[in-house]
């Protein structure tokens, strides 16, 4: 049997975090087929084509599918499963929204944000947060899986040619009507793939102080995080909060300032390769966590930091 | 219209989990418990929907060991019309749970359910959209804004890209995100009141429900620990560190 892929795109490109998924899907099985379903998305199933782990595509399209509406898409890969020991999907957003759909269609028990295939029954992940990880084995004839995408590494993008092809698409569930989509647009790298991370608390204390944060992100090259009470606070908008309910980021370098630390924050971070805390309460949970703690008023230390960083010569990008 | 909220009982979000030395899970013995927290928004609100004048009823529902009629006490106490507790014993997986839930769904014939989008002590993410695959009903994952227009939602949903807004008929699963409102404190004349209020106790078993684990627990284990990082005493020596000891920049 073989693993079946929902690949994430926009009608034009994949997204990021199917690569990860890819990678994922190609531990279970080395026979990955990947799904895509979606309106006038050539493009999209052309890139998936061409990542050398998949071997075939399976395009479905019609208008109902532009807006990637979980009632109208899981009907098509319940159908389509019948051929496959594995469905597999992102845990982010969509993977989270869309995957349970399914699985409770197939009378499957899924198994949520795995971050490591230990056999194709057999998975880690993390719970509470990320203090205790949880082995856990599958005794479904059918699995539904969904990845932590920072947990694995991107397959190449190019390179292979899976042949493509079409089937046909499901009815419209009329109950569910896309109204829109209010995506923040950045030149920034996004945050969930990001080399650099900079991320602010409480501690910032205004939106207007995130400015502070920003300078620094552009310095450096980085995605801006946030907490949960920054986000809260509305200091800054949803996409950027970092922890259990919102992003794990697993950068090089992830700098926290003016955040406390909290158990829910510090599980979507606490993989990253070195962290930085900059924070005024010598006592604050973050530094537990951190590879290079400064205790001072960020008010005072992101300033220098921005002088200090301005007398390098280079700057990794 | 009638409003059905699903509230688990959790470990309380503040407590720093300990695993078990067996490794057979965490240990949840004399630890202090609480709703998930997002359950709390839901049933604030389902409260709020039922104060301005849209819903007649507001009922809690709990599936968990006998204890957790606490839990569905403290949503009675925050303005709960009345409760319902499936009780269960050992571990019950979302898909079981949506199955239980179908089953009050079909007696109850509420107008939506509304539950946390995520419980915070397995974070599987899986119940509200089981539910609504089950019964085949819209849903509305990740809200963080609820509006009822003429026997439609209107629901944002924060996603990873920012926000989305759809429109949903009724009836309908929504999953709360903990944007959606500020869950109020019980006072302590309603948590008195709440005591009088009337739960309805079922087994799980009397569901007609085979709610037998799929997933077999091999072991729960500590994460890999971080090894102590060091306190630097000014900018510059962070800069240097980063630049010539950890190289990130």
């Amino acid at each position: 049997m073989s693993v079946l892929l929902i690949a994430e795109h926009n009608n034009k490109e994949l997204k990021p975090f199917t690569l990860n998924a890819s990678t994922a899907a190609s531990q279970i099985d080395s026979d990955v087929h990947a799904v895509i379903i979606g309106h006038n998305c050539d493009e999209a199933a052309k890139a998936l084509s061409e990542l050398p782990l998949i071997k075939k595509v399976i395009q479905v399209e019609a208008a109902h599918y532009e807006n990637f509406v979980a009632e109208n898409f899981a009907p098509i890969i319940v159908k389509l499963a019948e051929n496959y020991s594995h469905i597999v999907s992102s845990a982010n957003t969509f993977g989270k929204n869309l995957m349970p759909r399914i699985a409770a269609a197939l009378d499957t028990s899924q198994i949520s944000d795995i971050i490591k295939v230990i056999a194709p029954d057999t998975f880690l992940r993390p719970i509470y947060a990320g203090n205790a990880f949880a082995t856990v084995k599958s005794k479904d004839a059918k699995k539904c899986v969904t990845i932590r995408p920072t947990s694995f590494d991107s397959c190449e993008s190019s390179g292979g040619s899976a042949p493509i092809e079409k089937a046909d698409p499901g009815e419209e569930f009329a109950k569910t009507k896309f109204i829109k989509r209010e995506e923040v647009k950045s030149d920034r790298p996004e945050l969930g793939t990001a080399r650099v991370v900079v991320s602010g608390g409480r501690g910032m204390q205004s939106g207007d102080n995130f400015k502070l944060i920003t300078s620094l992100a552009d310095k450096l090259n980085a995605a801006i995080g946030a907490s949960r009470a920054a986000v809260d606070a509305g200091y800054i908008s949803n996409d950027h909060q970092v922890g259990q309910t919102g992003k794990v980021v697993v950068p090089d370098l992830y700098i926290a300032v003016g955040i406390s630390g909290a158990i829910q924050h510090l599980a979507g971070m606490k993989e990253s390769k070195v962290i930085v805390a900059i924070n005024k309460d010598g006592e604050a949970p973050i530094f537990s966590v951190a590879d290079y703690g400064l205790e001072a008023d960020l008010f005072e230390a992101v300033p220098q930091l921005l002088e200090e960083l301005n007398k390098l010569n280079t700057i990794q990008k | 219209m009638k409003i059905l909220v699903a509230v688990k009982r959790v470990i309380d979000y503040n407590v720093q989990i300990r695993v078990k030395e067996d490794n057979t899970g965490v240990v949840t013995d004399n630890v202090k418990m609480s709703t998930n927290p997002p359950d709390d928004n839901a049933i604030e609100e389902a409260v709020k929907i039922k104060e301005a004048g849209k819903a007649t009823e507001v009922v809690a529902v709990s599936i968990g060991e006998e204890k957790a009629q606490e839990t569905v006490r403290k949503a009675l106490a925050v303005g709960a019309d009345r409760g319902i507790l499936v009780k269960t014993d050992g571990i019950i997986e979302p898909l079981a749970v949506s199955k239980l839930l179908q089953k009050i769904v079909e007696k109850e014939k509420p107008d939506l359910v509304f539950m946390g989008k995520q419980a915070i002590d397995d974070d599987c993410n899986q119940t509200g959209q089981m539910l609504s695959a089950l019964l085949n009903w819209p849903q509305a994952t990740f809200a963080s804004k609820i509006e009822i227009k003429d026997g439609k939602l209107e629901v944002t949903r924060e996603i990873d890209e920012g926000l989305e807004t759809i429109e949903i008929n009724v009836p309908a699963i929504v999953t709360c995100d903990l944007r959606l409102n500020e869950p109020r404190y019980a006072s302590l004349p309603n948590i008195m009141k709440a005591k009088k209020k009337p739960i309805e106790q079922l087994n799980a078993s009397d569901l007609g429900v085979d709610i037998t684990p799929r997933i077999e627990q091999i072991k729960v284990e500590e994460p890999p620990k971080r090894k102590a990082g060091i306190k630097v005493s000014s900018v510059a020596e962070l800069v240097q560190k980063l630049k010539n000891e950890a190289k990130v920049i």
